[in-house]
């Protein structure tokens, strides 16, 4: 049942992506009823795939489509981490259909609607399929769906897309021609069955470092990240959220896959990109926390938190490379960090598009009485904020203790200290943008402000729902990480 | 150098110039052009790699078939993106 499932995860959401294109765009509402009625039945597939890889034999659902099998044919595999990932994409996207359901402008009009399940489409093909080539093809196929969703943005935000869209596919010609060289080695696209027919070699070394700086520019990994505090928050809200929630992940999902397939037979210059993977990642994670702490609009601030924990993912190459229990937490505690950021982000851009939509601005000085005007937003944002930072209980906390357990075990205390200095700085962006909400509408000599502009109860509601499924999710951490560690790489020991 | 070493050679250095390019021009549709160069790079060298055995190999081929229709796609995205940026402010698109 799950294994017919797969490519409906795919397909469904393309066909109403399809069907609401050909709506007209004055009739909204039905565009939105397509979008919402797909949602509800990707959840439902979810559910039952999630299910069936937790319940099969080797947590592992497999189907080669029309039964043709690789090198011929095209498998589509779930495993425990597409099991994650789905389990985050179908939070989020059901947070953000209902969001743009109940308000039209969250997502920026009625081209929101084929545009975002295009996309949903595209994210579930990257999370299952074991094909090369086809991971690029999806991966260029969220690009578009990602850019397109940017330019909906208002005022001047086809610049940003643009600039976006630049960075997206220089990081795609890179893959493509890593593909290229693993083709030339192992004669297939299958990434297990190249696994076995890769030789140690400048070949299979350029494949991987062109993977991680194309992979790197896609999802911001510093120094490659300078488009994304650009272009999330030039995007409309909920556009924002599935942009740093899911859209990042896609790249790191396929750079994850690629690694842990190819990189244990390239031998010693595996280990050198991995250290090059957690210097970046280092780096990233002090330069995008100094860089929100100095921003003063919201979205920029939960933008350049994004740099931040693209920087956490990047270390977890490092930490998985010495193998051995210290793998199992570091791929266990990425993925878990994957969706609790996930959930985390995704709350706090769409607080932060409520806040927006209330007060007509994201400035941190227009937001002042936000607190009593909308304690439940706010406390959204306090909530995703100390998930973020990784205190508990939060499902932060759970994914960045696995990390430090991977970090110590492996007696890499190095990448610790950064793990522990972004977890500060996190704190750090929280308190300020809590500081300027919780401060009097009144203060100063200027008159009372105005009273926020009214908001439907449902999109205030979202954000809070997401935030405290961080929490929520954080009781069940324990089995999540224990099916996810049951099927960790081996590292590159 | 053999023929083969040479053509895949010639595919790299298709594709640094490509990139060069693109991060170095500073008009956009110029960008959007090197872009295109530098995926033909990379075509080039899917495109050499196929010819390695004694009968032309059909799965590299359809990479490069897929490969520039994708960009295809993408130049075309690209430049409805230009004509927004380089409109002026009264005209942009609502």
């Amino acid at each position: 049942m799950s294994a017919l499932l797969l490519p409906a995860l795919v397909l469904g959401p393309l066909a109403a992506g399809a069907v609401a294109a050909v709506v007209p765009r004055e009739r909204g509402r039905v565009r939105a009823a397509v979008g919402l009625t797909t949602a509800a039945l990707t959840a439902l597939a979810c559910a039952v795939v999630v299910g069936g890889v937790a319940t099969a034999p080797g947590h592992e659902v497999r189907v080669a489509l029309a039964g043709w099998e690789p090198p011929l044919g095209i498998v589509l595999r779930a495993d425990a981490a597409s099991a994650a990932l789905l389990v985050l994409t179908t939070l989020v996207g059901v947070a953000v259909s209902v969001t743009v359901a109940v308000r039209d402008d969250a997502g920026g009009g009625p081209a929101f609607w084929p545009l975002w399940l295009g996309l949903w489409a595209a994210l579930h093909g990257v999370y299952v399929t074991q094909d090369l080539f086809n991971a690029y093809v999806l991966l260029e196929l969220v690009t578009v769906g990602a850019v397109s969703l940017v330019a909906l943005g208002k005022g001047r935000s086809a610049g940003p897309a643009l600039r976006y869209l630049f960075v997206a596919v220089v990081g795609s010609l890179l893959f493509l021609l890593a593909i290229a060289l693993v083709y030339a080695e192992a004669g297939t696209l299958d990434m297990s069955a190249a696994a076995g027919r890769v030789a140690p070699g400048p070949l299979l070394t350029a494949a991987l470092a062109l993977t991680l700086v194309g992979m790197g520019a896609k999802m911001a990994l510093f120094p490659l990240h300078s488009w994304l505090p650009v272009a999330h928050p030039a995007a409309p809200a909920a556009v924002s959220a599935v942009l740093s929630a899911l859209v990042v992940k896609a790249a790191l999902v396929v750079l994850w896959r690629f690694w842990v397939a190819l990189a244990p037979a390239a031998g010693g210059a595996a280990h050198v990109l991995a250290v090059a993977s957690g210097v970046a990642g280092s780096a990233a994670v002090l330069w995008g926390g100094l860089m929100a702490l100095r921003q003063r609009r919201l979205k920029r601030i939960v933008a350049y938190s994004t740099v931040t924990q693209v920087g956490y993912l990047a270390l977890v190459l490092p930490l998985m490379a010495p193998g051995g229990e210290a793998a199992r937490a570091a791929w266990s505690g990425g993925l878990l960090l994957v969706v609790a950021h996930g959930l985390a982000k995704a709350a706090m851009f769409l607080a932060a598009g409520v806040l927006t939509a209330a007060y007509g601005s994201d400035h941190l000085e227009d937001l002042r009485g936000a607190m009593r005007h909308r304690p439940w937003v706010v406390a959204a944002l306090g909530v995703a904020g100390v998930s973020l930072a990784g205190l508990p209980p939060t499902l932060g906390f759970a994914a960045k203790w696995q990390l430090l357990a991977a970090g110590v075990e492996s007696g890499q205390w190095w990448w610790v200290a950064a793990l522990l200095a972004g977890g500060l700085l996190t704190v750090g962006y929280t308190a300020v943008v809590l500081r300027a909400v919780s401060a009097p509408a009144d203060a100063g000599e200027q008159a009372p402000e105005p009273p926020p502009a009214a908001v439907p109860t449902v999109q205030a509601a979202v954000p809070l729902a997401l935030a405290v499924a961080a929490v929520v999710l954080s009781v069940l951490a324990g089995g999540l990480a224990g099916l996810v560690a049951d099927t960790a790489p081996r590292g590159l020991a | 150098m053999t023929r083969l070493e040479l053509l895949l050679a010639l595919g790299c250095a298709v594709l640094v110039v490509g990139l060069v390019a693109h991060l170095l021009a500073r008009d956009l549709v110029r960008r959007v052009v090197a872009l295109n160069v530098a995926s033909a790079g990379v075509m080039i060298v899917l495109l050499v790699l196929a010819t390695r055995g004694t009968e032309p190999d059909p799965v590299a081929q359809a990479l490069v078939l897929t490969g520039i229709v994708i960009m295809a796609a993408i130049t075309g995205l690209a430049l409805a993106l230009v004509r927004r940026v380089e409109a002026p402010e009264d005209e942009e698109a609502p």
